[in-house]
């Protein structure tokens, strides 16, 4: 059986709503590469220099690390080489087939958040600005409020116009309460009172927004530094999760993102927002594999509901999806 | 690091390329692959990268290049010009209507940094043109989106005109241009919600508010760190829209920002200011150059070159080159050479300009002091040409003479000499290597 028939077979065991919700937020980058892709095979018959070339482009086009580029292409060549393939058509296999290897590796995958079983889970959302912060804090907590548990908010974003009162408004939607100080206030103390009161109500999870910053800026991530050094000094063992949110319409500059935060605040997870667009986010693939920080949520749309959890086989197959269905057709 | 940048990438390709004596078509080729890795690194667009390359090549493969003396140098001018054409050449201002006010529309993805950019340019329109706008709250979406603007104007002390978030943009923008009337403002900047370009809803209304309001500046604004899509997204709002100019947010980071290039290149249309912090005054008008260089990563490496170009005489540098390799140079040529790089300007400036210079170790400390060079232009200068075609003649008494004439004291120019006589030695083994094969790229520091 085929690679892609496997898979999809397994997808198709999951739960098909959340397949068909995550392909349709992957529409256009689908129409992106797959049209691409398949295009491209119906070209070239046969496989040669100019089609890997090609083949090079359209990853590229999709944000896709370019050293991963470059290894998936070398690969590949050795992959076809070996098993003999001449046909473009199978390449198509192997192609997502390397693609979800690369992205895995040798780890096992840990997309699930890291929640205590008992007592406060804290979680810190840090990036760069607009990428989504807090509109992902307020879809967080409307997904944990859904589950059952008692949520807070920390206004930690005390420096941007309005960030007090745009999480205000989110908690007000999802009702939760949202612990803040004025504007122009020092974020540790916000964290540091939010903790007391998590205490206080016996809250199972706080969740922290930072003010959006550009990771360059030295003083400002040694602010990042502090607030998650106050959290630590509270909490042994907390902050439990550092997501670090990162817009799928970033290109190559996401993985300096994702190296600079990393180092100054640890991240333990990747958000992917916006992919409700038209961009790929293909840097995701380059970061799991330089940085060994895996995606847990996609960002598919300003709503509440629109958080999914990251599965990286659907990943892929949503990138290619348009692959899968006409391979089954011949 | 990955992002490493075209000019250490050309020079480690020129490496190869140097012992050859002339640069192929096929050298051409395999610096263009470097080009071509260098612009994608920087998110530019990958059509745009390849029609550029094309271009370039063109260029180089002709005259002005393979028979320069520098031909890797003069590739990177050749990508740089184009580069620079590329995004434009001159600076584009904002426009003013005949009949007050002017409308401007801000118009983006979400998260590009519309309100911010809007505060700043009602700043900046307030400061340098003494302009008089009004702010217009017409995100009715995205919560607290009103209040951030009228908290920026409360900081600018700037009016903001809002209706609330239960009233359509359409209806507040045209109360706003109604109100802006009555009160005299000369500018109505619209602050619009962020939006992605595939939502045909949210577009309409766009469309509809430009109907209404007619405006004179529809400003795309755009994320500096956007990758591939950006040029999807920029063409998009502009076939729907009609965009007039483009602003780039976020460029005080440390993305190379070829989103820029790529956009302008496609849409045609010119990029007008750029975001540089998120204070209100951080909003700078665009300058190509700079710009080009950003994107090739070579610092200011740039105008190094161009000073270089302007200041040093080929045919010079080739006969001087020829006396190095002949190892016959005497102390005029190494005067004039000095001569040549002062012209450029103080060394410690040029060397700064260097990319990669401030991680050299040592570079850092080595004080190049513009008095030394005189002073060695001084004792050269005290010499008889006799002298400087042959220094091994100079004895103790001329070397008193010429430190009497020069005003320096008799050990510098001892010191001179030597530093002379080694340099002479250090040519010759060079010269022994390169015809062992083992060329290792000899070049007069300028070049
Ligand atoms: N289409 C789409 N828009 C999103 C998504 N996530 C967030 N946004 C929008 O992106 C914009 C910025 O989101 P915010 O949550 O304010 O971003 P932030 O990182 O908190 O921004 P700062 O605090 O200013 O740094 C808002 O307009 C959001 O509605 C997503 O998954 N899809
Ligand atoms: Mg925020």
């Amino acid at each position: 059986m085929g690679f892609f028939n496997k898979l999809k077979q397994k997808l198709t065991k999951q739960t098909n709503v959340v397949t068909e919700k995550f392909k349709e937020g992957l529409t256009k980058t689908r129409e992106n590469i797959s049209t691409k892709v398949n295009d491209l095979v119906a070209r070239y018959r046969k496989v040669d220099e100019d089609f890997f070339e090609e083949l090079e482009e359209i990853l590229i086009q999709a944000d896709v690390g370019f050293d991963t580029v470059l290894e998936l292409v070398d690969e590949l060549k050795m992959e076809v080489k070996r098993r003999n393939i001449q046909d473009s058509v199978a390449v198509r296999d192997i192609i997502v087939e390397k693609l979800v290897e690369i992205y895995k590796g040798d780890e096992e995958e840990i997309n699930t958040l890291n929640i205590q079983n008992d007592g406060l889970t804290v979680i810190l959302f840090v990036g760069v600005n607009g990428v989504g912060k807090t509109t992902t804090i307020g879809k967080l907590a409307h997904k944990f409020k859904q589950e059952g548990k008692k949520v807070l908010l920390a206004a930690g974003d005390t420096f941007r116009a309005g960030a007090i009162e745009q999480l205000e408004v989110w908690g007000e939607r999802v009702g939760v309460d949202v612990i803040k100080q004025s504007e122009g206030s020092d974020p540790a103390a916000v964290m540091y009172d939010a903790i007391q009161a998590a205490r206080a109500r016996d809250t199972d999870i706080l969740l922290c927004d930072t003010a959006g910053r550009l990771q360059n800026k030295v003083n400002l991530m040694k602010e990042l530094e502090k607030v998650k050094r106050v959290i630590e000094r509270e909490i042994p063992g907390a902050p439990h999760e550092v997501l670090l949110v990162l817009d799928a319409t970033t290109g190559q500059n996401a993985m300096v993102q994702a190296k600079q935060f990393k180092e100054a605040t640890d991240v333990t997870g990747i958000v992917l927002t916006k992919l409700d667009g038209t961009a790929k986010g293909g840097i995701v693939i380059a970061i799991r594999k330089e940085l060994h920080i895996p995606v847990k949520f996609v960002g598919l749309g300003e709503k509440m509901d629109d958080l999914q959890e990251f599965n990286p086989e659907q990943y892929v197959y949503g990138l290619f999806a348009g692959l899968v269905e006409e391979g089954d057709e011949e | 690091m990955a992002f490493e940048g075209l000019s250490e990438r050309l020079q480690k390709t020129m490496q190869k390329i140097r012992g050859k004596g002339k640069v192929t078509e096929a050298d051409v080729k395999e610096m263009m692959r470097e080009v071509r890795l260098a612009l994608l690194y920087a998110d530019v667009n990958l059509k745009v990268v390849k029609s550029f390359v094309k271009k370039v090549s063109e260029r180089a493969v002709g005259q002005e290049v393979m028979k320069s003396l520098t031909p890797g140098q003069q590739v990177i001018k050749v990508v740089k010009d184009e580069l620079t054409e590329l995004m434009g050449g001159e600076q584009s201002k904002i426009a003013t209507a005949n009949k007050p006010p002017t409308v401007v529309m801000m118009v983006g993805l979400q998260g590009a940094g519309k309100t911010t950019t809007t505060g700043k340019l009602a700043n900046l329109l307030r400061k340098k043109y003494n302009r008089k706008p009004l702010l217009v709250a017409a995100d009715i979406y995205r919560p607290a989106a009103i209040n951030q603007l009228q908290t920026l104007g409360k900081q600018l002390t700037l009016p903001v005109f809002s209706l609330g978030d239960k009233v359509s943009p359409v209806e507040i923008a045209t109360k706003a241009i109604e109100k802006a009337k009555e009160e005299h403002h000369d500018y109505v900047l619209i602050d619009t919600a962020g939006r992605l370009h595939i939502d045909e809803n949210l577009m309409d209304e766009l469309k509809q508010i430009k109907e209404k309001v007619n405006p004179d500046e529809i400003l795309l604004v755009v994320d500096a760190m956007t990758g591939q899509d950006a040029v999807n997204v920029a063409q998009s709002f502009n076939d729907q829209l009609g965009v007039t100019g483009v602003v780039l947010t976020k460029l005080d980071g440390d993305t190379r920002g070829g989103a820029a290039l790529s956009i302008r290149a496609v849409t045609e249309k010119p990029i007008k200011f750029v975001g540089m912090g998120e204070k209100m005054d951080a909003l700078e008008p665009f300058h190509p150059e700079r710009m080009a260089s950003r994107i090739l990563g070579m610092g200011d490496v740039l105008s190094l070159i161009e000073k270089a170009e302007a200041t040093i005489d080929e045919e010079k540098a080739k006969e001087l080159e020829q006396k190095m390799r002949s190892a016959s140079l005497t102390l005029d040529d190494f005067l004039e050479q000095l001569a040549q790089v002062r012209n450029m300007g103080p060394l410690d400036e040029l060397l700064k300009m260097l990319p990669g210079a401030n991680k050299m170790k040592g570079l850092n400390n080595l004080k190049i002091d513009d008095k030394q060079i005189s002073h060695v232009e001084a004792i050269i200068q005290s010499m008889t040409k006799e002298e400087k075609e042959h220094p091994e003649i100079i004895n103790a008494s001329r070397r008193r003479r010429i430190a009497k004439g020069s005003g320096r004291p008799v050990q510098e120019v001892n010191r001179l000499l030597k530093q002379f006589e080694e340099m002479k030695k250090m040519m010759k083994q060079m010269n022994n290597m390169t015809k062992k094969g083992k060329r290792k790229g000899f070049k007069l520091p300028f070049m």
